[in-house]
C-alpha cells in the first residue's frame, strides 16, 4: 500500500473513525506528567512530547491482573472452581505509541507465546485486540539509544501504522494488514511528503550519539560475562528498588498470588522484580542471588546476554532511556552495557 | 563557599583520608549522566576521589549505605552529609546500626537542595532539559530550543523550605563555615495542612496523593531507616500487606511505612526524591515528625545522647494526648 497523508486538522475525524468500534488511547499531560489516557472526542492530541514516563506495558500486561476467581466454598457445589476473567470487551487502539514501546512488545511476544505451552491467553486477548498507531520520534531524547539496540526512532517493527510528523500533516505508512484497513480511506501521500519522512528519519538517527556496544557481549561465554570484576562497582549504589524493571517496556517478570476474602476468591498476577531478595528466595530460606551484587548483575545480564541467547539474538532492551532517567541513583544502563562489552 | 569549592575541599579531605588509611571508603557524590542529577559514589583510592562532587542536586541520603556495609580493613567509612544526612547516620548510631567511632562525617552546611520535578515543570512538562548549572542565586536551565534563568528559591525541595537543620549535628571535619541553621520556612504551617480536613476528606486526599504509586519501593529503599531484613510488605507468613494495585493495598503499605518512620524521620527528602512518579511522601511523615514534636518535645537525630520516645519508656512520660 502506498504511503497516506494525515492532515493535522483532520485528526478528530480519523479519531472519531477510529472511536466507532475502539477505545483509543494517546500519551497526554496530566499534573506535569506525561501519562497514557484515553482520548475524548476533539481531545488535544500531543505532537511534541518526548515519551510517557511509564510505558504502555500496562495495557497488555496489567500490573495487577485477575487471572481467574472462585467462589470459596468447599461446601458449594459450584465453589472451589476457577472461573476465567473475560478477555478485553472491546478492542483499542493506542494512537502516538512510540516505536521503541511497540518493538518491546515483539519481544515480549517471543516470551509470553513461545510455543503450544507457553501461551499466555491474557497477553494475547490484549494484543490482538490493539492497534498500534505510531509516532516516529524526530528529536530523540539524550536519554535515547533505540539505534545500538535494534531499534530506531523510525522503527516500523511492532506497529501497525507509522505516523511521521512533517508539521501541518502527518505521513502515514501502513506496516501490517490491520494498519492497511486503518489508513485505507486517507488520501496517497506525494513523493516529497515521502522523500521529507526519509530525511526526518536520517536526521533523528543521526542525532542519537549516547548508545551501546554489544558486540563483543555476543562473542563472550556467559560465565566469562558473570564472573567480570565491573559487577563489584555496578551494584554499590543500587537501592535494589523496582523503579527501573516496572518503568521497562521489556522487563515482565511477575508473581501470582491467591487471594481470598470470606467466600470471594481470585488468582490475581502482579509485577515482580528481580532487583526485590524476595524474587529467589526459596522455601528453605536459601537465596541463591545472596545479595545486592547478583540481583544487578542479573538484571544486566538477562537482558543483553540470556534474552538474546535465548530468542535469537533479540535484546531484552529497545534503549527507551526510560531507567536512564527515573532511577534513583542513576545507575545508567549504557555504562553499565560498555562495561560488559569491554 | 559555593558548591564548586565545596566539592574541591570534598576531594581534598577525601585524598588525605583515603592515602593514610584512615578509611577503607569514601561515600559521596559524582556527576550523574543526566542533568540534575547527582548520583552516590564510593571512592575507595586517592585516584577515584578525584570523582567526587558536590551541586545542589545531591539528592539521595547517603547514610542509606551505612547498614550493614563492610567497613573494609580500616573498619571505618567516611560519608559526606549535611544536616539532616547527619541526623539520620546519629538515628543509626542510636539504633546499633554503626557506631560512632566506625563513621567519619565529612560535614556540608546544605545549601539546600532543588528539586528536579519543580525544574521540570518551570520550563514545561514536555520540554526536554540537556544541561542545568548553578549561578548564585539561579539556575540555568537549558535545552535544544531554549535556555532560561530559573531561581534556586523556587525549586527547592519541600523539605529543605521548612529546614530546621542546615548544619550537620555530628562532624569529624566540617566544609566551610557553618550557615544560617535553617531555610526559614515554619514548618507547621505546612507540615499538615489537612489537619483541619475532616475523616472522610483526610482519607480522600490521602487517597489522591498516592494515586500514582507503583509499589516501586524506591521510597522504603532510599530511606536510611528501612533496613530491616524482612520488610513487613515483604513478609508471607503471614502476609500482612496485599501486593496489588487495588488502593487499599498501596495505602496500607505508605501508612505502615510511615508509622515505622515514627520519632526517627528526619524529613530528609530522600524518599521524595527517589520516587519515580513524583509522589508526596512526605505528606504523612511530615505530620508524625510534627506529633512527636508536639507530644514527646522530641527532635530525631540532633543529640546523640537523647532518648527515642517510641524506644524507651518513662513512667512520666506525657499522655495527656492519649485519650
Amino acid at each position: 500500500m502506498a504511503d497516506k497523508i494525515l492532515a493535522k486538522d483532520k485528526l478528530a475525524d480519523f479519531v472519531g473513525g477510529l472511536k466507532k468500534d475502539l477505545d483509543v488511547f494517546a500519551p497526554k499531560l496530566a499534573d506535569d506528567k506525561l501519562v497514557w489516557a484515553p482520548l475524548e472526542d476533539g481531545g488535544e492530541v500531543l505532537w511534541d512530547f518526548s515519551n510517557t514516563e511509564m510505558s504502555p506495558k500496562d495495557f497488555f500486561f496489567p500490573q495487577t491482573e485477575c487471572m481467574m476467581h472462585f467462589k470459596n466454598d468447599p461446601k458449594d457445589e459450584k465453589g472451589m472452581i476457577m472461573e476465567a476473567e473475560p478477555g478485553l470487551s472491546k478492542e483499542r487502539a493506542l494512537l502516538n505509541i512510540r516505536p521503541c514501546d511497540a518493538k518491546a512488545f515483539g519481544v515480549l511476544d517471543m516470551i509470553f507465546c513461545q510455543d503450544e505451552m507457553t501461551n499466555d491467553v491474557y497477553w494475547r486477548d490484549k494484543r490482538e485486540k490493539t492497534l498500534l498507531i505510531g509516532l516516529a520520534c524526530n528529536d530523540p531524547c539524550p536519554t535515547c539509544f533505540c539505534t545500538s539496540v535494534g531499534c530506531g526512532p523510525h522503527n516500523e517493527a511492532g506497529l501497525d501504522v507509522l505516523l511521521v510528523d512533517l508539521g501541518d500533516k502527518l505521513l502515514a505508512r501502513a506496516v501490517s494488514d490491520k494498519g492497511k484497513g486503518a489508513i485505507a480511506s486517507l488520501p496517497d501521500a506525494a513523493k516529497a511528503d515521502a522523500n521529507k519522512a526519509a530525511e526526518l528519519k536520517k536526521a533523528a538517527e543521526a542525532s542519537i550519539t549516547g548508545g551501546v556496544a554489544t558486540g563483543n557481549i555476543d562473542g563472550r561465554e556467559v560465565l566469562e560475562l558473570f564472573n567480570l570484576p565491573m559487577w563489584d562497582r555496578v551494584h554499590e549504589s543500587c537501592l535494589n528498588c523496582g523503579t527501573c524493571t516496572f518503568c521497562c517496556p521489556t522487563c515482565h517478570c511477575f508473581d501470582i498470588q491467591d487471594e481470598t476474602q470470606g467466600d470471594f476468591g481470585r488468582r490475581v498476577r502482579n509485577w515482580d522484580y528481580c532487583m526485590s531478595w524476595l524474587f529467589t528466595i526459596h522455601g528453605t530460606g536459601h537465596n541463591p542471588r545472596t545479595g545486592k551484587k547478583e540481583r544487578v548483575r542479573q538484571r544486566f545480564m538477562h537482558k543483553f546476554k540470556y534474552i538474546p541467547v535465548k530468542r535469537g539474538g533479540e535484546i531484552g532492551c529497545v534503549g527507551c532511556g526510560r531507567c536512564v532517567q527515573l532511577c534513583p541513583v542513576n545507575i545508567d544502563v549504557r555504562e553499565v552495557v560498555n562495561a560488559m562489552n569491554q | 563557599m559555593d558548591n564548586q569549592e565545596v566539592a574541591q575541599k570534598i576531594r581534598e579531605v577525601a585524598k588525605k583520608l583515603l592515602s593514610e588509611g584512615k578509611v577503607s571508603c569514601v561515600i559521596g557524590f559524582e556527576k550523574g549522566t543526566v542533568p540534575m542529577r547527582e548520583r552516590p559514589f564510593f571512592a575507595y583510592t586517592p585516584e577515584e576521589a578525584d570523582r567526587l562532587t558536590w551541586t545542589s542536586f545531591c539528592c539521595n541520603n547517603l547514610a542509606n549505605f551505612l547498614v550493614r556495609r563492610d567497613l573494609g580493613e580500616a573498619g571505618k567509612v567516611a560519608v559526606v552529609a549535611q544536616g539532616c544526612v547527619s541526623r539520620s547516620i546519629v538515628g543509626l548510631i542510636k539504633e546499633n546500626q554503626i557506631t560512632r567511632e566506625q563513621v567519619f562525617v565529612i560535614g556540608v552546611p546544605s545549601p539546600g537542595m532543588l528539586d528536579r520535578n519543580k525544574v521540570q515543570a518551570m520550563v514545561g512538562a514536555a520540554k526536554v532539559i540537556t544541561e542545568v548549572t548553578e549561578d548564585g542565586a539561579d539556575l540555568i536551565v537549558k535545552g535544544k530550543d531554549f535556555e532560561e534563568r530559573v531561581p534556586r528559591k523556587k525549586v527547592m525541595r519541600d523539605n529543605c523550605y521548612t529546614c530546621v537543620q542546615r548544619n550537620p549535628v555530628i562532624v569529624d571535619e566540617l566544609i566551610g563555615k557553618e550557615s544560617e541553621p535553617t531555610h526559614g520556612g515554619n514548618i507547621d504551617k505546612v507540615a499538615a495542612p489537612w489537619e483541619k480536613l475532616g475523616a472522610a476528606e483526610r482519607w480522600a486526599e490521602f487517597a489522591e496523593n498516592y494515586q500514582s504509586c507503583i509499589r516501586c519501593y524506591a521510597c522504603r529503599d532510599a530511606c536510611p531507616l528501612c533496613y530491616c531484613h524482612v520488610c513487613f510488605v515483604d513478609e508471607a507468613q503471614p502476609q500482612w500487606c496485599g501486593k496489588t494495585q487495588d488502593e487499599t493495598d498501596v495505602l496500607t503499605y505508605h501508612v505502615l511505612r510511615a508509622f515505622h518512620c515514627a520519632g526517627r524521620c528526619t524529613d530528609c527528602g530522600a524518599c521524595e526524591s527517589a520516587c519515580p512518579m513524583g509522589i508526596k511522601v512526605r505528606k504523612l511523615t511530615s505530620k508524625i515528625e510534627k506529633d512527636i514534636r508536639e507530644m514527646y518535645g522530641y527532635q530525631p537525630g540532633m543529640d546523640l545522647e537523647a532518648q527515642p520516645p517510641m524506644s524507651v519508656y518513662k513512667p512520666d512520660d506525657p499522655q495527656e494526648f492519649i485519650k
